[in-house]
């Protein structure tokens, strides 16, 4: 079994992340009842004496004494990180794993990447070697972060480069929250696109979110419960949003709803790698079977069921809703729409209570009206896990290598071209040291190259699929 | 003589648990048929090619499990254990952490050489608590990372190191509509170094056995657990015992060796397939009779127009008339109807077993033109009955069954590989930087 460590950067990183360790430690406490410290949770757990004072403390087997995250909070004011430091969870984070300072990015990515990057690298490196040392086999990195701000986006990128210099064989799993229409950072074009030049470059795999999104979900589930149509039939700890059972009640932070969200998706990702299942699939196998070119690793990604009903027995329609709700553009994470557009691979990730019959039966049932590549015409990966979500009796995380992508990044780029024709904000930029105009230039040629190459992918649907003659054996 | 089983991967390590329970349990069941010394004697024999004993009695199977990673291999230690009748090793085991990640080659070249010798030894150590060794089962999926190329790394290592035992792989074809998107690229790097370090493939496609789940056991939600069960009902109605001869009332010894000398008679055609008749629930079974006249026609009628169960089988498929020369390079392109065998074996077991006639099957016109059928077909009668089926049949082939999904396979994995090198190149012209990226 191997761990994971989870590096949270700037506000909406460390907020998400908040929720994160809440649910998963519910989920945790859910499962294992016999409160033995098990491999299970030591994949984001480390179980520790904490009468031990210093590095001795760590106990590898056993009953669990102290769980404590595997985890590295960053962010350069001190408002969030002292906000989870006082809340229920102060006991699971270790106050060593922490990197703060005080004034903050100022929603500038080249003072987030370049001045505090620098500053503190070498803390940063050295927080990082620790987090591996406790692990036995550490296989993953979990960035969490958003592409908008200054801290999130541009120190959150630049740890991408370090940690793929100082460990090369992990990988890089990078949660990133894009800016919506409306955002309210005006230079968040510019962010966004400096920080996406570090994410093509360096990240092993990109799952973008983006709020308006997850604000629509939301409404959508608020008025299903709300309207009284349901009633008391739906299982009131089994909302997506939901989190309910927390460990004090405490009222509802505006973004708790939104963040809980990505937290389920962390949460079903790392499912089928942590909990038994009659068709595992581990954390390296989404990389393998879901990028087919290492550029194009941005995956779109759909949570289903938002709600379940308190009906125990699910009948198979509402089973197959769920996946047919999968592919639909309202379920979708970011601003997409998988179903209209060509699918270069896809996966499923199925938990609970549903076999392989049911997995077989939907992806033929929805085969005929998805477009996949000519060259990967049944591109699926498919995986069952025993464990339901808490609150759920199954679940599905579909994640989607499409070119439904191109949109949010065309859309990127035109706001950036809109502002960087008139030079806008642009000193704010330019008088950070190490940032120069042609960054900007070398960022917008890498983007305008990924949606070059999405494009490239389009044009090859409506062509007709050529058989390449075969390799004749020589007698 | 005994049987060796490694068991590969998570596939491998489900599938081996529900083998050995059936094999097991029916050993142990009252509903032999036939005397008690008979029973006992079947036991025994079984228990030499499949467990061995230890102090307390509890029987341990013969089998080394490998996996790259821990959970699949914890659950199905639990699980033998659980059923407190017999259990695995204590020490049969070895994994890592990491797993292959559906990687063919990080099973192949980087697990394989870096625990070469951890998994030859626990090998060894099982084969010297034989007395008598008749060969290896390997059991694997070709879709995945660890059961395909670490699998195909330690049958290199056990035909190098055993030269003179026998090696049959028990392999699992993947859903036709994808379980794993590389499926393709490690199913025929698997197949093409197994064929040459393999002494026969016993071929196993989920797709079929999933239809039979569907159609003939009728479980509305079948899960892994139900495919695996109608396997290891299916290879348990070739492994356990049958007598070595017409007649005769002593169990053959070898039976490795034996399935070999029957179907694979030439080293070039080594994919064999199973089908068995009844297939159905314990409801239906109940209420269930049967004649050998009508078992052994369905099964005929299987083979020839290759349908892997009982239900919707065609029955227009004949075979070609004989005098007439035989059937030339059949074109892939045509529907393959008829489904010519190298060589066929026919397990009976149960009830009147003596008095079933198999005169069909030894119609030339099923064989090739150059095999005599006398060679070609084989029968093994055995009166005790095989899992609670009063009457049961098995049929083993070397035919040209597998010839459209290999086809399949081998196209759909030319075309991922041809295809991106010409998308590349020939369709956009686009001017590459230094790494050979568009620019």
């Amino acid at each position: 079994m191997t761990q994971s460590v989870v590096i949270q950067v700037g506000q909406c990183g460390n907020q998400i992340g908040c929720c994160f360790w809440d649910l998963v430690l519910r989920e945790h406490a859910a499962v294992n009842q016999k409160g033995i410290y098990d491999e299970a949770i030591s994949s984001f757990f480390r179980n520790v004496d904490t009468r031990v004072i210093g590095d001795g403390g760590s106990i590898s087997k056993g009953k669990i004494r102290s769980l404590k995250a595997r985890a590295v909070l960053i962010d350069m004011e001190e408002g969030v990180v002292n906000e989870i430091l006082q809340g229920p969870l102060r006991d699971v984070f270790d106050s060593k794993q922490l990197i703060t300072d005080i004034s903050g990015s100022g929603n500038n990515w080249a003072v987030g990447h370049k001045v505090f990057g620098s500053l503190y690298q070498e803390k940063i490196l050295e927080k990082l070697r620790k987090s591996a040392e406790h692990c036995d086999c550490l296989q993953c990195f979990f960035i969490i972060h958003s592409m908008g701000g200054g801290t999130g986006s541009g120190l959150g990128t630049f740890l991408l480069k370090v940690l793929e210099d100082e460990f090369p064989e992990v990988y890089r799993f990078v949660t990133s929250v894009y800016p919506s229409g409306e955002d309210d950072v005006i230079t968040s074009p510019y962010n966004s696109i400096l920080a996406m030049k570090e994410l093509n470059e360096h990240a092993d795999c990109v799952l973008p979110i983006d709020n308006q999104s997850l604000f629509d979900i939301i409404s959508k589930i608020d008025l299903m419960v709300n309207s009284g149509k349901l009633g008391k039939t739906v299982k009131p700890k089994s909302l997506i949003t939901s989190n309910a059972g927390a460990f004090k009640k405490q009222q509802r932070r505006p973004f708790d709803a939104m963040n809980n969200i990505v937290a389920n998706l962390l949460l079903n990702l790392t499912s089928s790698a942590r909990f038994e299942g009659s068709l595992n699939m581990d954390i390296n196998e989404i990389s393998m079977n879901l990028v087919p070119f290492p550029q194009l690793h941005y995956l779109v990604s759909s949570l289903t069921p938002l709600y379940t009903l308190a009906d125990i027995n699910v009948p198979p329609r509402r089973l197959d809703q769920m996946f047919s709700d999968a592919f639909s553009k309202d379920h979708q994470l970011i601003q997409a729409d998988p179903k209209h557009s060509l699918y270069l691979a896809c996966a499923l990730m199925v938990r609970g209570n549903v076999q392989v019959s049911d997995l077989r039966r939907n992806i033929e049932r929805l085969k005929p009206s998805l477009q996949f590549v000519s060259w990967n015409q049944e591109g699926w990966k498919t995986s069952l896990c025993s464990v339901p979500p808490v609150g759920h009796s199954h679940s599905l995380l579909a994640l989607a290598n499409n070119t439904c992508v191109k949109p949010t990044f065309v859309e990127l780029r035109e706001r950036f071209m809109r502002l960087y024709k008139k030079k806008a904000h642009l000193h704010h930029y330019l008088q950070v040291e190490g940032m120069e105009e042609s960054c900007f230039t070398e960022a917008v040629s890498s983007l305008s190259a990924l949606i070059q190459e999405y494009s490239q992918l389009d044009a090859t649907k409506s062509m007709p699929v050529e058989d390449i003659p075969r390799l004749s054996v020589a007698v | 003589m005994s049987i060796v089983t490694v068991q590969l991967g998570q596939c491998g390590n489900q599938i081996g648990f529900e083998v050995f329970d059936t094999l097991f349990s029916d050993s142990h069941s009252s509903q032999g048929l036939c005397s008690k010394k008979e029973n006992e004697a079947y036991q025994a024999s079984c228990k030499e090619r499949f467990f061995r004993e230890e102090e307390n009695g509890v029987p341990i199977a013969r089998a080394v499990l490998v996996d790259m990673e821990p959970k699949v291999i914890n659950q199905t230690l639990s699980k033998a254990a659980r059923s407190g009748q017999w259990k695995y090793g204590e020490h049969a085991c070895f994994c890592q952490k990491q797993g292959s990640g559906n990687n063919w080659a990080y099973g192949y070249s980087v697990h394989g050489p870096r625990n070469e010798e951890s998994i030859m030894n626990l090998i060894q150590k099982e084969v010297e608590k034989c007395d008598s060794l008749s060969g290896f089962f390997i059991i694997m999926s070709i879709a995945g990372g660890t059961g395909s190329g670490l699998g195909a790394f330690i049958t290199q290592n056990l035909q190098d190191q055993y030269s003179n035992s026998l090696r049959m792989n028990q392999i699992i074809w993947p859903y036709g509509t994808g379980e794993v998107i590389v499926q393709n690229y490690n199913s025929i790097l698997t197949l093409s170094h197994l064929y040459r370090s393999s002494d026969a493939l016993l071929v196993h496609e989920n797709d079929a056995v999933h239809k039979i789940c569907a159609k003939l056991m009728n479980i509305k939600q079948i899960s892994f657990s139900d495919i695996n069960q109608v396997l290891a009902h299916q290879l348990g109605s070739v492994f356990q015992p049958t007598y070595s001869e017409e007649g005769s009332f002593h169990y053959r010894r070898n039976p490795l060796g034996d399935l070999m000398e029957n179907l694979v008679p030439h080293p070039e055609f080594k994919m064999l397939g199973i089908r068995n008749i009844p297939q159905m629930s314990e409801n239906s079974l109940a209420y269930s009779t049967f004649t050998w006249a009508g078992l052994l026609k369905h099964l005929r009628q299987m083979l020839i127009s290759n349908a892997k169960m009982e239900e919707g089988i065609d029955w227009q498929v004949r075979p070609p008339i004989s005098g007439l020369p035989a059937l030339g390079k059949m074109s892939l392109k045509k529907e393959l109807r008829f489904n010519t065998s190298i060589a066929n074996l026919v397990i009976l077991r149960g009830k009147e077993v003596q008095s079933a006639d198999l005169e069909g099957f030894k119609d030339p016109a099923l064989y090739t033109s150059w095999l005599e059928p006398d060679t070609a077909f084989n029968v093994w009668k055995t009166q005790r009955a095989f899992n609670r089926y009063e009457k049961s049949a098995a049929l083993v082939s070397n035919s040209q069954f597998l010839i459209r999904p290999l086809d399949m396979i081998v196209g759909k994995a030319w075309n991922m590989f041809a295809s991106k090198k010409n998308w590349e190149r020939t369709v956009f012209h686009c001017p590459e930087d230094e790494d050979g990226w568009p620019q």
